[in-house]
């Protein structure tokens, strides 16, 4: 093969490699959408949206993806309350106050806390958490419950909410923090005033990217929440989520061609349809922030 | 008090109090291993990488564990990277900017977002029917597809993106100026694009497989749904055979009632962060000493 042909068949092939992206992408949604059809088959709309609770492997199964929402959101919504002003809170001390030496310490321990396995985490929260929850909470608490998981799941995400954080308050220009330096702001004020503003659509974006993160998370929420299905708003109890229904499924021996399998696609499909959403609004939100800061 | 006393006195009190937040990352970080290392050390032997696993917990190992996890790591590279870095390279240079090149870019985005046990339905919806199909057909003697192959491609494309974002980042801090004292030379874009964009690009696109390697480490649920077992009793040694994977273990270990479970568990833990550091830190070394090279 002569330099010429070499020149022309490269990118090509190259072309061709790049496609498998758009392969994969198909297969991921078209595999949730074709089985979830086969689970509409056996399992109406109204019984999927109104029956009161999922069970899906009892003989006489309900199909109500309410609870498993209930699940999903309460978890994710407590460990976003304690993400959120951690991980906020860390990217202001990390950003404008934190002496370097502090700051050196601080650094690879957020890398750390992002580098562990979510699996880890699941342990922690049930062999150490847990435990410290029954002795706060004596007798109110189960020993599968949604806190639990929800603190482990705080923490793994504050490292996520920081560093996204920290990206929008450095993408303030410094003559805006500088100019209200001048004007003789403290550092709260200049934080208050000048950069909280500025990095707004960038302090969004981390939330929704951390929800997205949560709702997604498998893990901490199999091994420390528990399979039973909530009807109730209480933390202190197990609860199922979207991706605690999967993760048993997968786990137990139900029979690939029955319902209660079929059922995880069309699970599946709601958890991919949501972090979809989020993570493209979220991204939104970055963009606009470079955007705004650069008029 | 005059007003400026108070501001100051505020400004630094928020800064105590952030301070104060900011730390509550180190003092988890410290609980989690601590009482990991507590739990688990006791348990930790030679014999424990050593052996299988067992109903008893004083005679069970993670050898199988072990070399599952690290299989996989190593399948799931070499399909992910040669794959990731040729979609990179298109993207970054070869392409043009037309509609086809930002959709894959789009969607590689999206599905760096989507929740990895999305990925595990995938796997156990394609992957794992696919290869029992092949079976069938060829009139193997093998009745399933929950095989290590099925886990390698299910992670394979998990890390994908994450392989072609990181990559798409290292081309782009390749100094245009190489590029075309290169062409200047009479170089063909081929040329160009092998012999100087990307020997140049290649320590830091190890950051990328640093990040894969972690994260396919720690990864459970989608290896769950593909077939990795707690109660393996042999070792993956071929593609075609059934694995199981250092997190399955602990997963399966944390459920056991039986007193002396809850430490092995731990024990597998402590080997798993450790893989994780040792094999992150080869790879580290090595990007440090090709950046040297280049300097």
């Amino acid at each position: 093969m002569n330099k010429k042909q070499i020149n022309k068949i490269i990118p090509k092939l190259f072309f061709f490699i790049s496609s498998i992206v758009i392969f994969i992408s198909f297969g991921l949604f078209f595999s949730l959408i074709f089985n979830t059809l086969g689970f509409f088959n056996n399992v109406t709309l109204a019984q999927f949206f109104f029956d009161s609770t999922w069970t899906p492997l009892f003989s006489q199964p309900q199909y109500g993806i309410s609870s498993l929402l209930i699940g999903t959101i309460l978890v994710s919504g407590l460990s976003i309350l304690i993400a959120l002003p951690i991980g906020l809170m860390t990217a202001i001390f990390l950003s404008e106050y934190a002496h370097p030496l502090l700051a050196k310490i601080l650094k690879p321990v957020l890398e750390v806390l992002a580098g562990i396995p979510s699996i880890v985490y699941g342990f922690f929260a049930l062999t150490t958490i847990t435990p410290w929850l029954q002795s706060l909470y004596p007798d109110q608490i189960e020993f599968y419950n949604a806190l639990s998981a929800s603190i482990a799941m705080g923490f793994m995400i504050v490292p996520l909410i920081s560093s996204l954080s920290q990206d929008a308050l450095n993408a303030v220009p410094n003559q805006l923090r500088t100019g209200g330096y001048a004007l003789g702001l403290t550092k709260w004020e200049v934080v208050k005033g000048i950069l909280m503003p500025g990095a707004k659509s960038g302090i969004i974006a981390a939330l929704i990217l951390g929800i997205s993160r949560a709702i997604g998370e498998t893990m901490i929420v199999a091994i420390a929440a528990g399979i039973r299905p909530s009807t109730s708003w209480n933390p202190l109890e197990a609860v199922l989520t979207l991706t605690g229904y999967i993760a048993n499924v997968a786990q137990s021996d139900v029979d690939q061609g029955s319902t209660a399998y079929f059922a995880l696609y069309a699970v599946g499909l709601i958890l991919f349809t949501f972090t979809l959403g989020l993570n493209i609004l979220g991204r939104r939100f970055i963009s606009r922030k470079a955007k705004a800061t650069y008029v | 008090m005059s007003n400026n006393k108070k501001r100051r006195l505020k400004n630094k009190l928020i800064a105590i109090f952030l301070g104060i937040f900011s730390f509550s990352s180190v003092v988890i970080l410290f609980i989690l291993f601590s009482s990991i290392l507590v739990t688990g050390i006791g348990a930790l032997d030679f014999d424990f990488l050593m052996n299988f696993t067992s109903r008893k917990p004083e005679d069970a190992g993670i050898l199988p564990g072990l070399v599952g996890s690290l299989m996989v790591v190593f399948g799931a590279l070499l399909f992910a990277l040669p794959i990731g870095i040729s979609t990179a390279i298109y993207l970054q240079e070869f392409g043009k900017k037309n509609k086809l090149v930002s959709l894959i870019q789009t969607l590689i985005y999206n599905l760096a977002g989507v929740p990895s046990i999305v990925y595990g339905i995938f796997g156990a919806t394609f992957f794992v029917a696919t290869l029992r199909l092949i079976f069938i057909a060829t009139g193997s003697s093998i009745t399933t597809g929950r095989v290590l192959l099925s886990g390698i491609l299910t992670m394979g494309i998990l890390v994908l993106p994450i392989i072609i974002v990181t990559a798409q980042e290292a081309l782009k801090t390749v100094p245009k100026s190489m590029k075309e004292a290169s062409y200047a030379l009479g170089a063909t874009e081929v040329q160009t694009n092998f012999k100087v964009t990307f020997r140049f690009a290649f320590p830091n696109i190890l950051t990328g497989v640093i990040l894969a390697i972690a994260r396919i480490l720690g990864e459970t649920a989608p290896l769950l749904m593909v077939g990795a077992s707690g109660f393996i009793t042999f070792l993956p040694t071929d593609f075609f055979k059934g694995f199981t994977i250092l997190p399955a273990l602990i997963y399966t270990w944390t459920f056991r009632p039986i007193p002396g479970f809850k430490e092995i568990a731990a024990a597998a833990i402590i080997v798993l962060v450790l893989l994780q550091l040792i094999i992150s830190s080869v790879a580290i070394i090595t990007r440090a000493l090709l950046q040297k090279r280049y300097e």
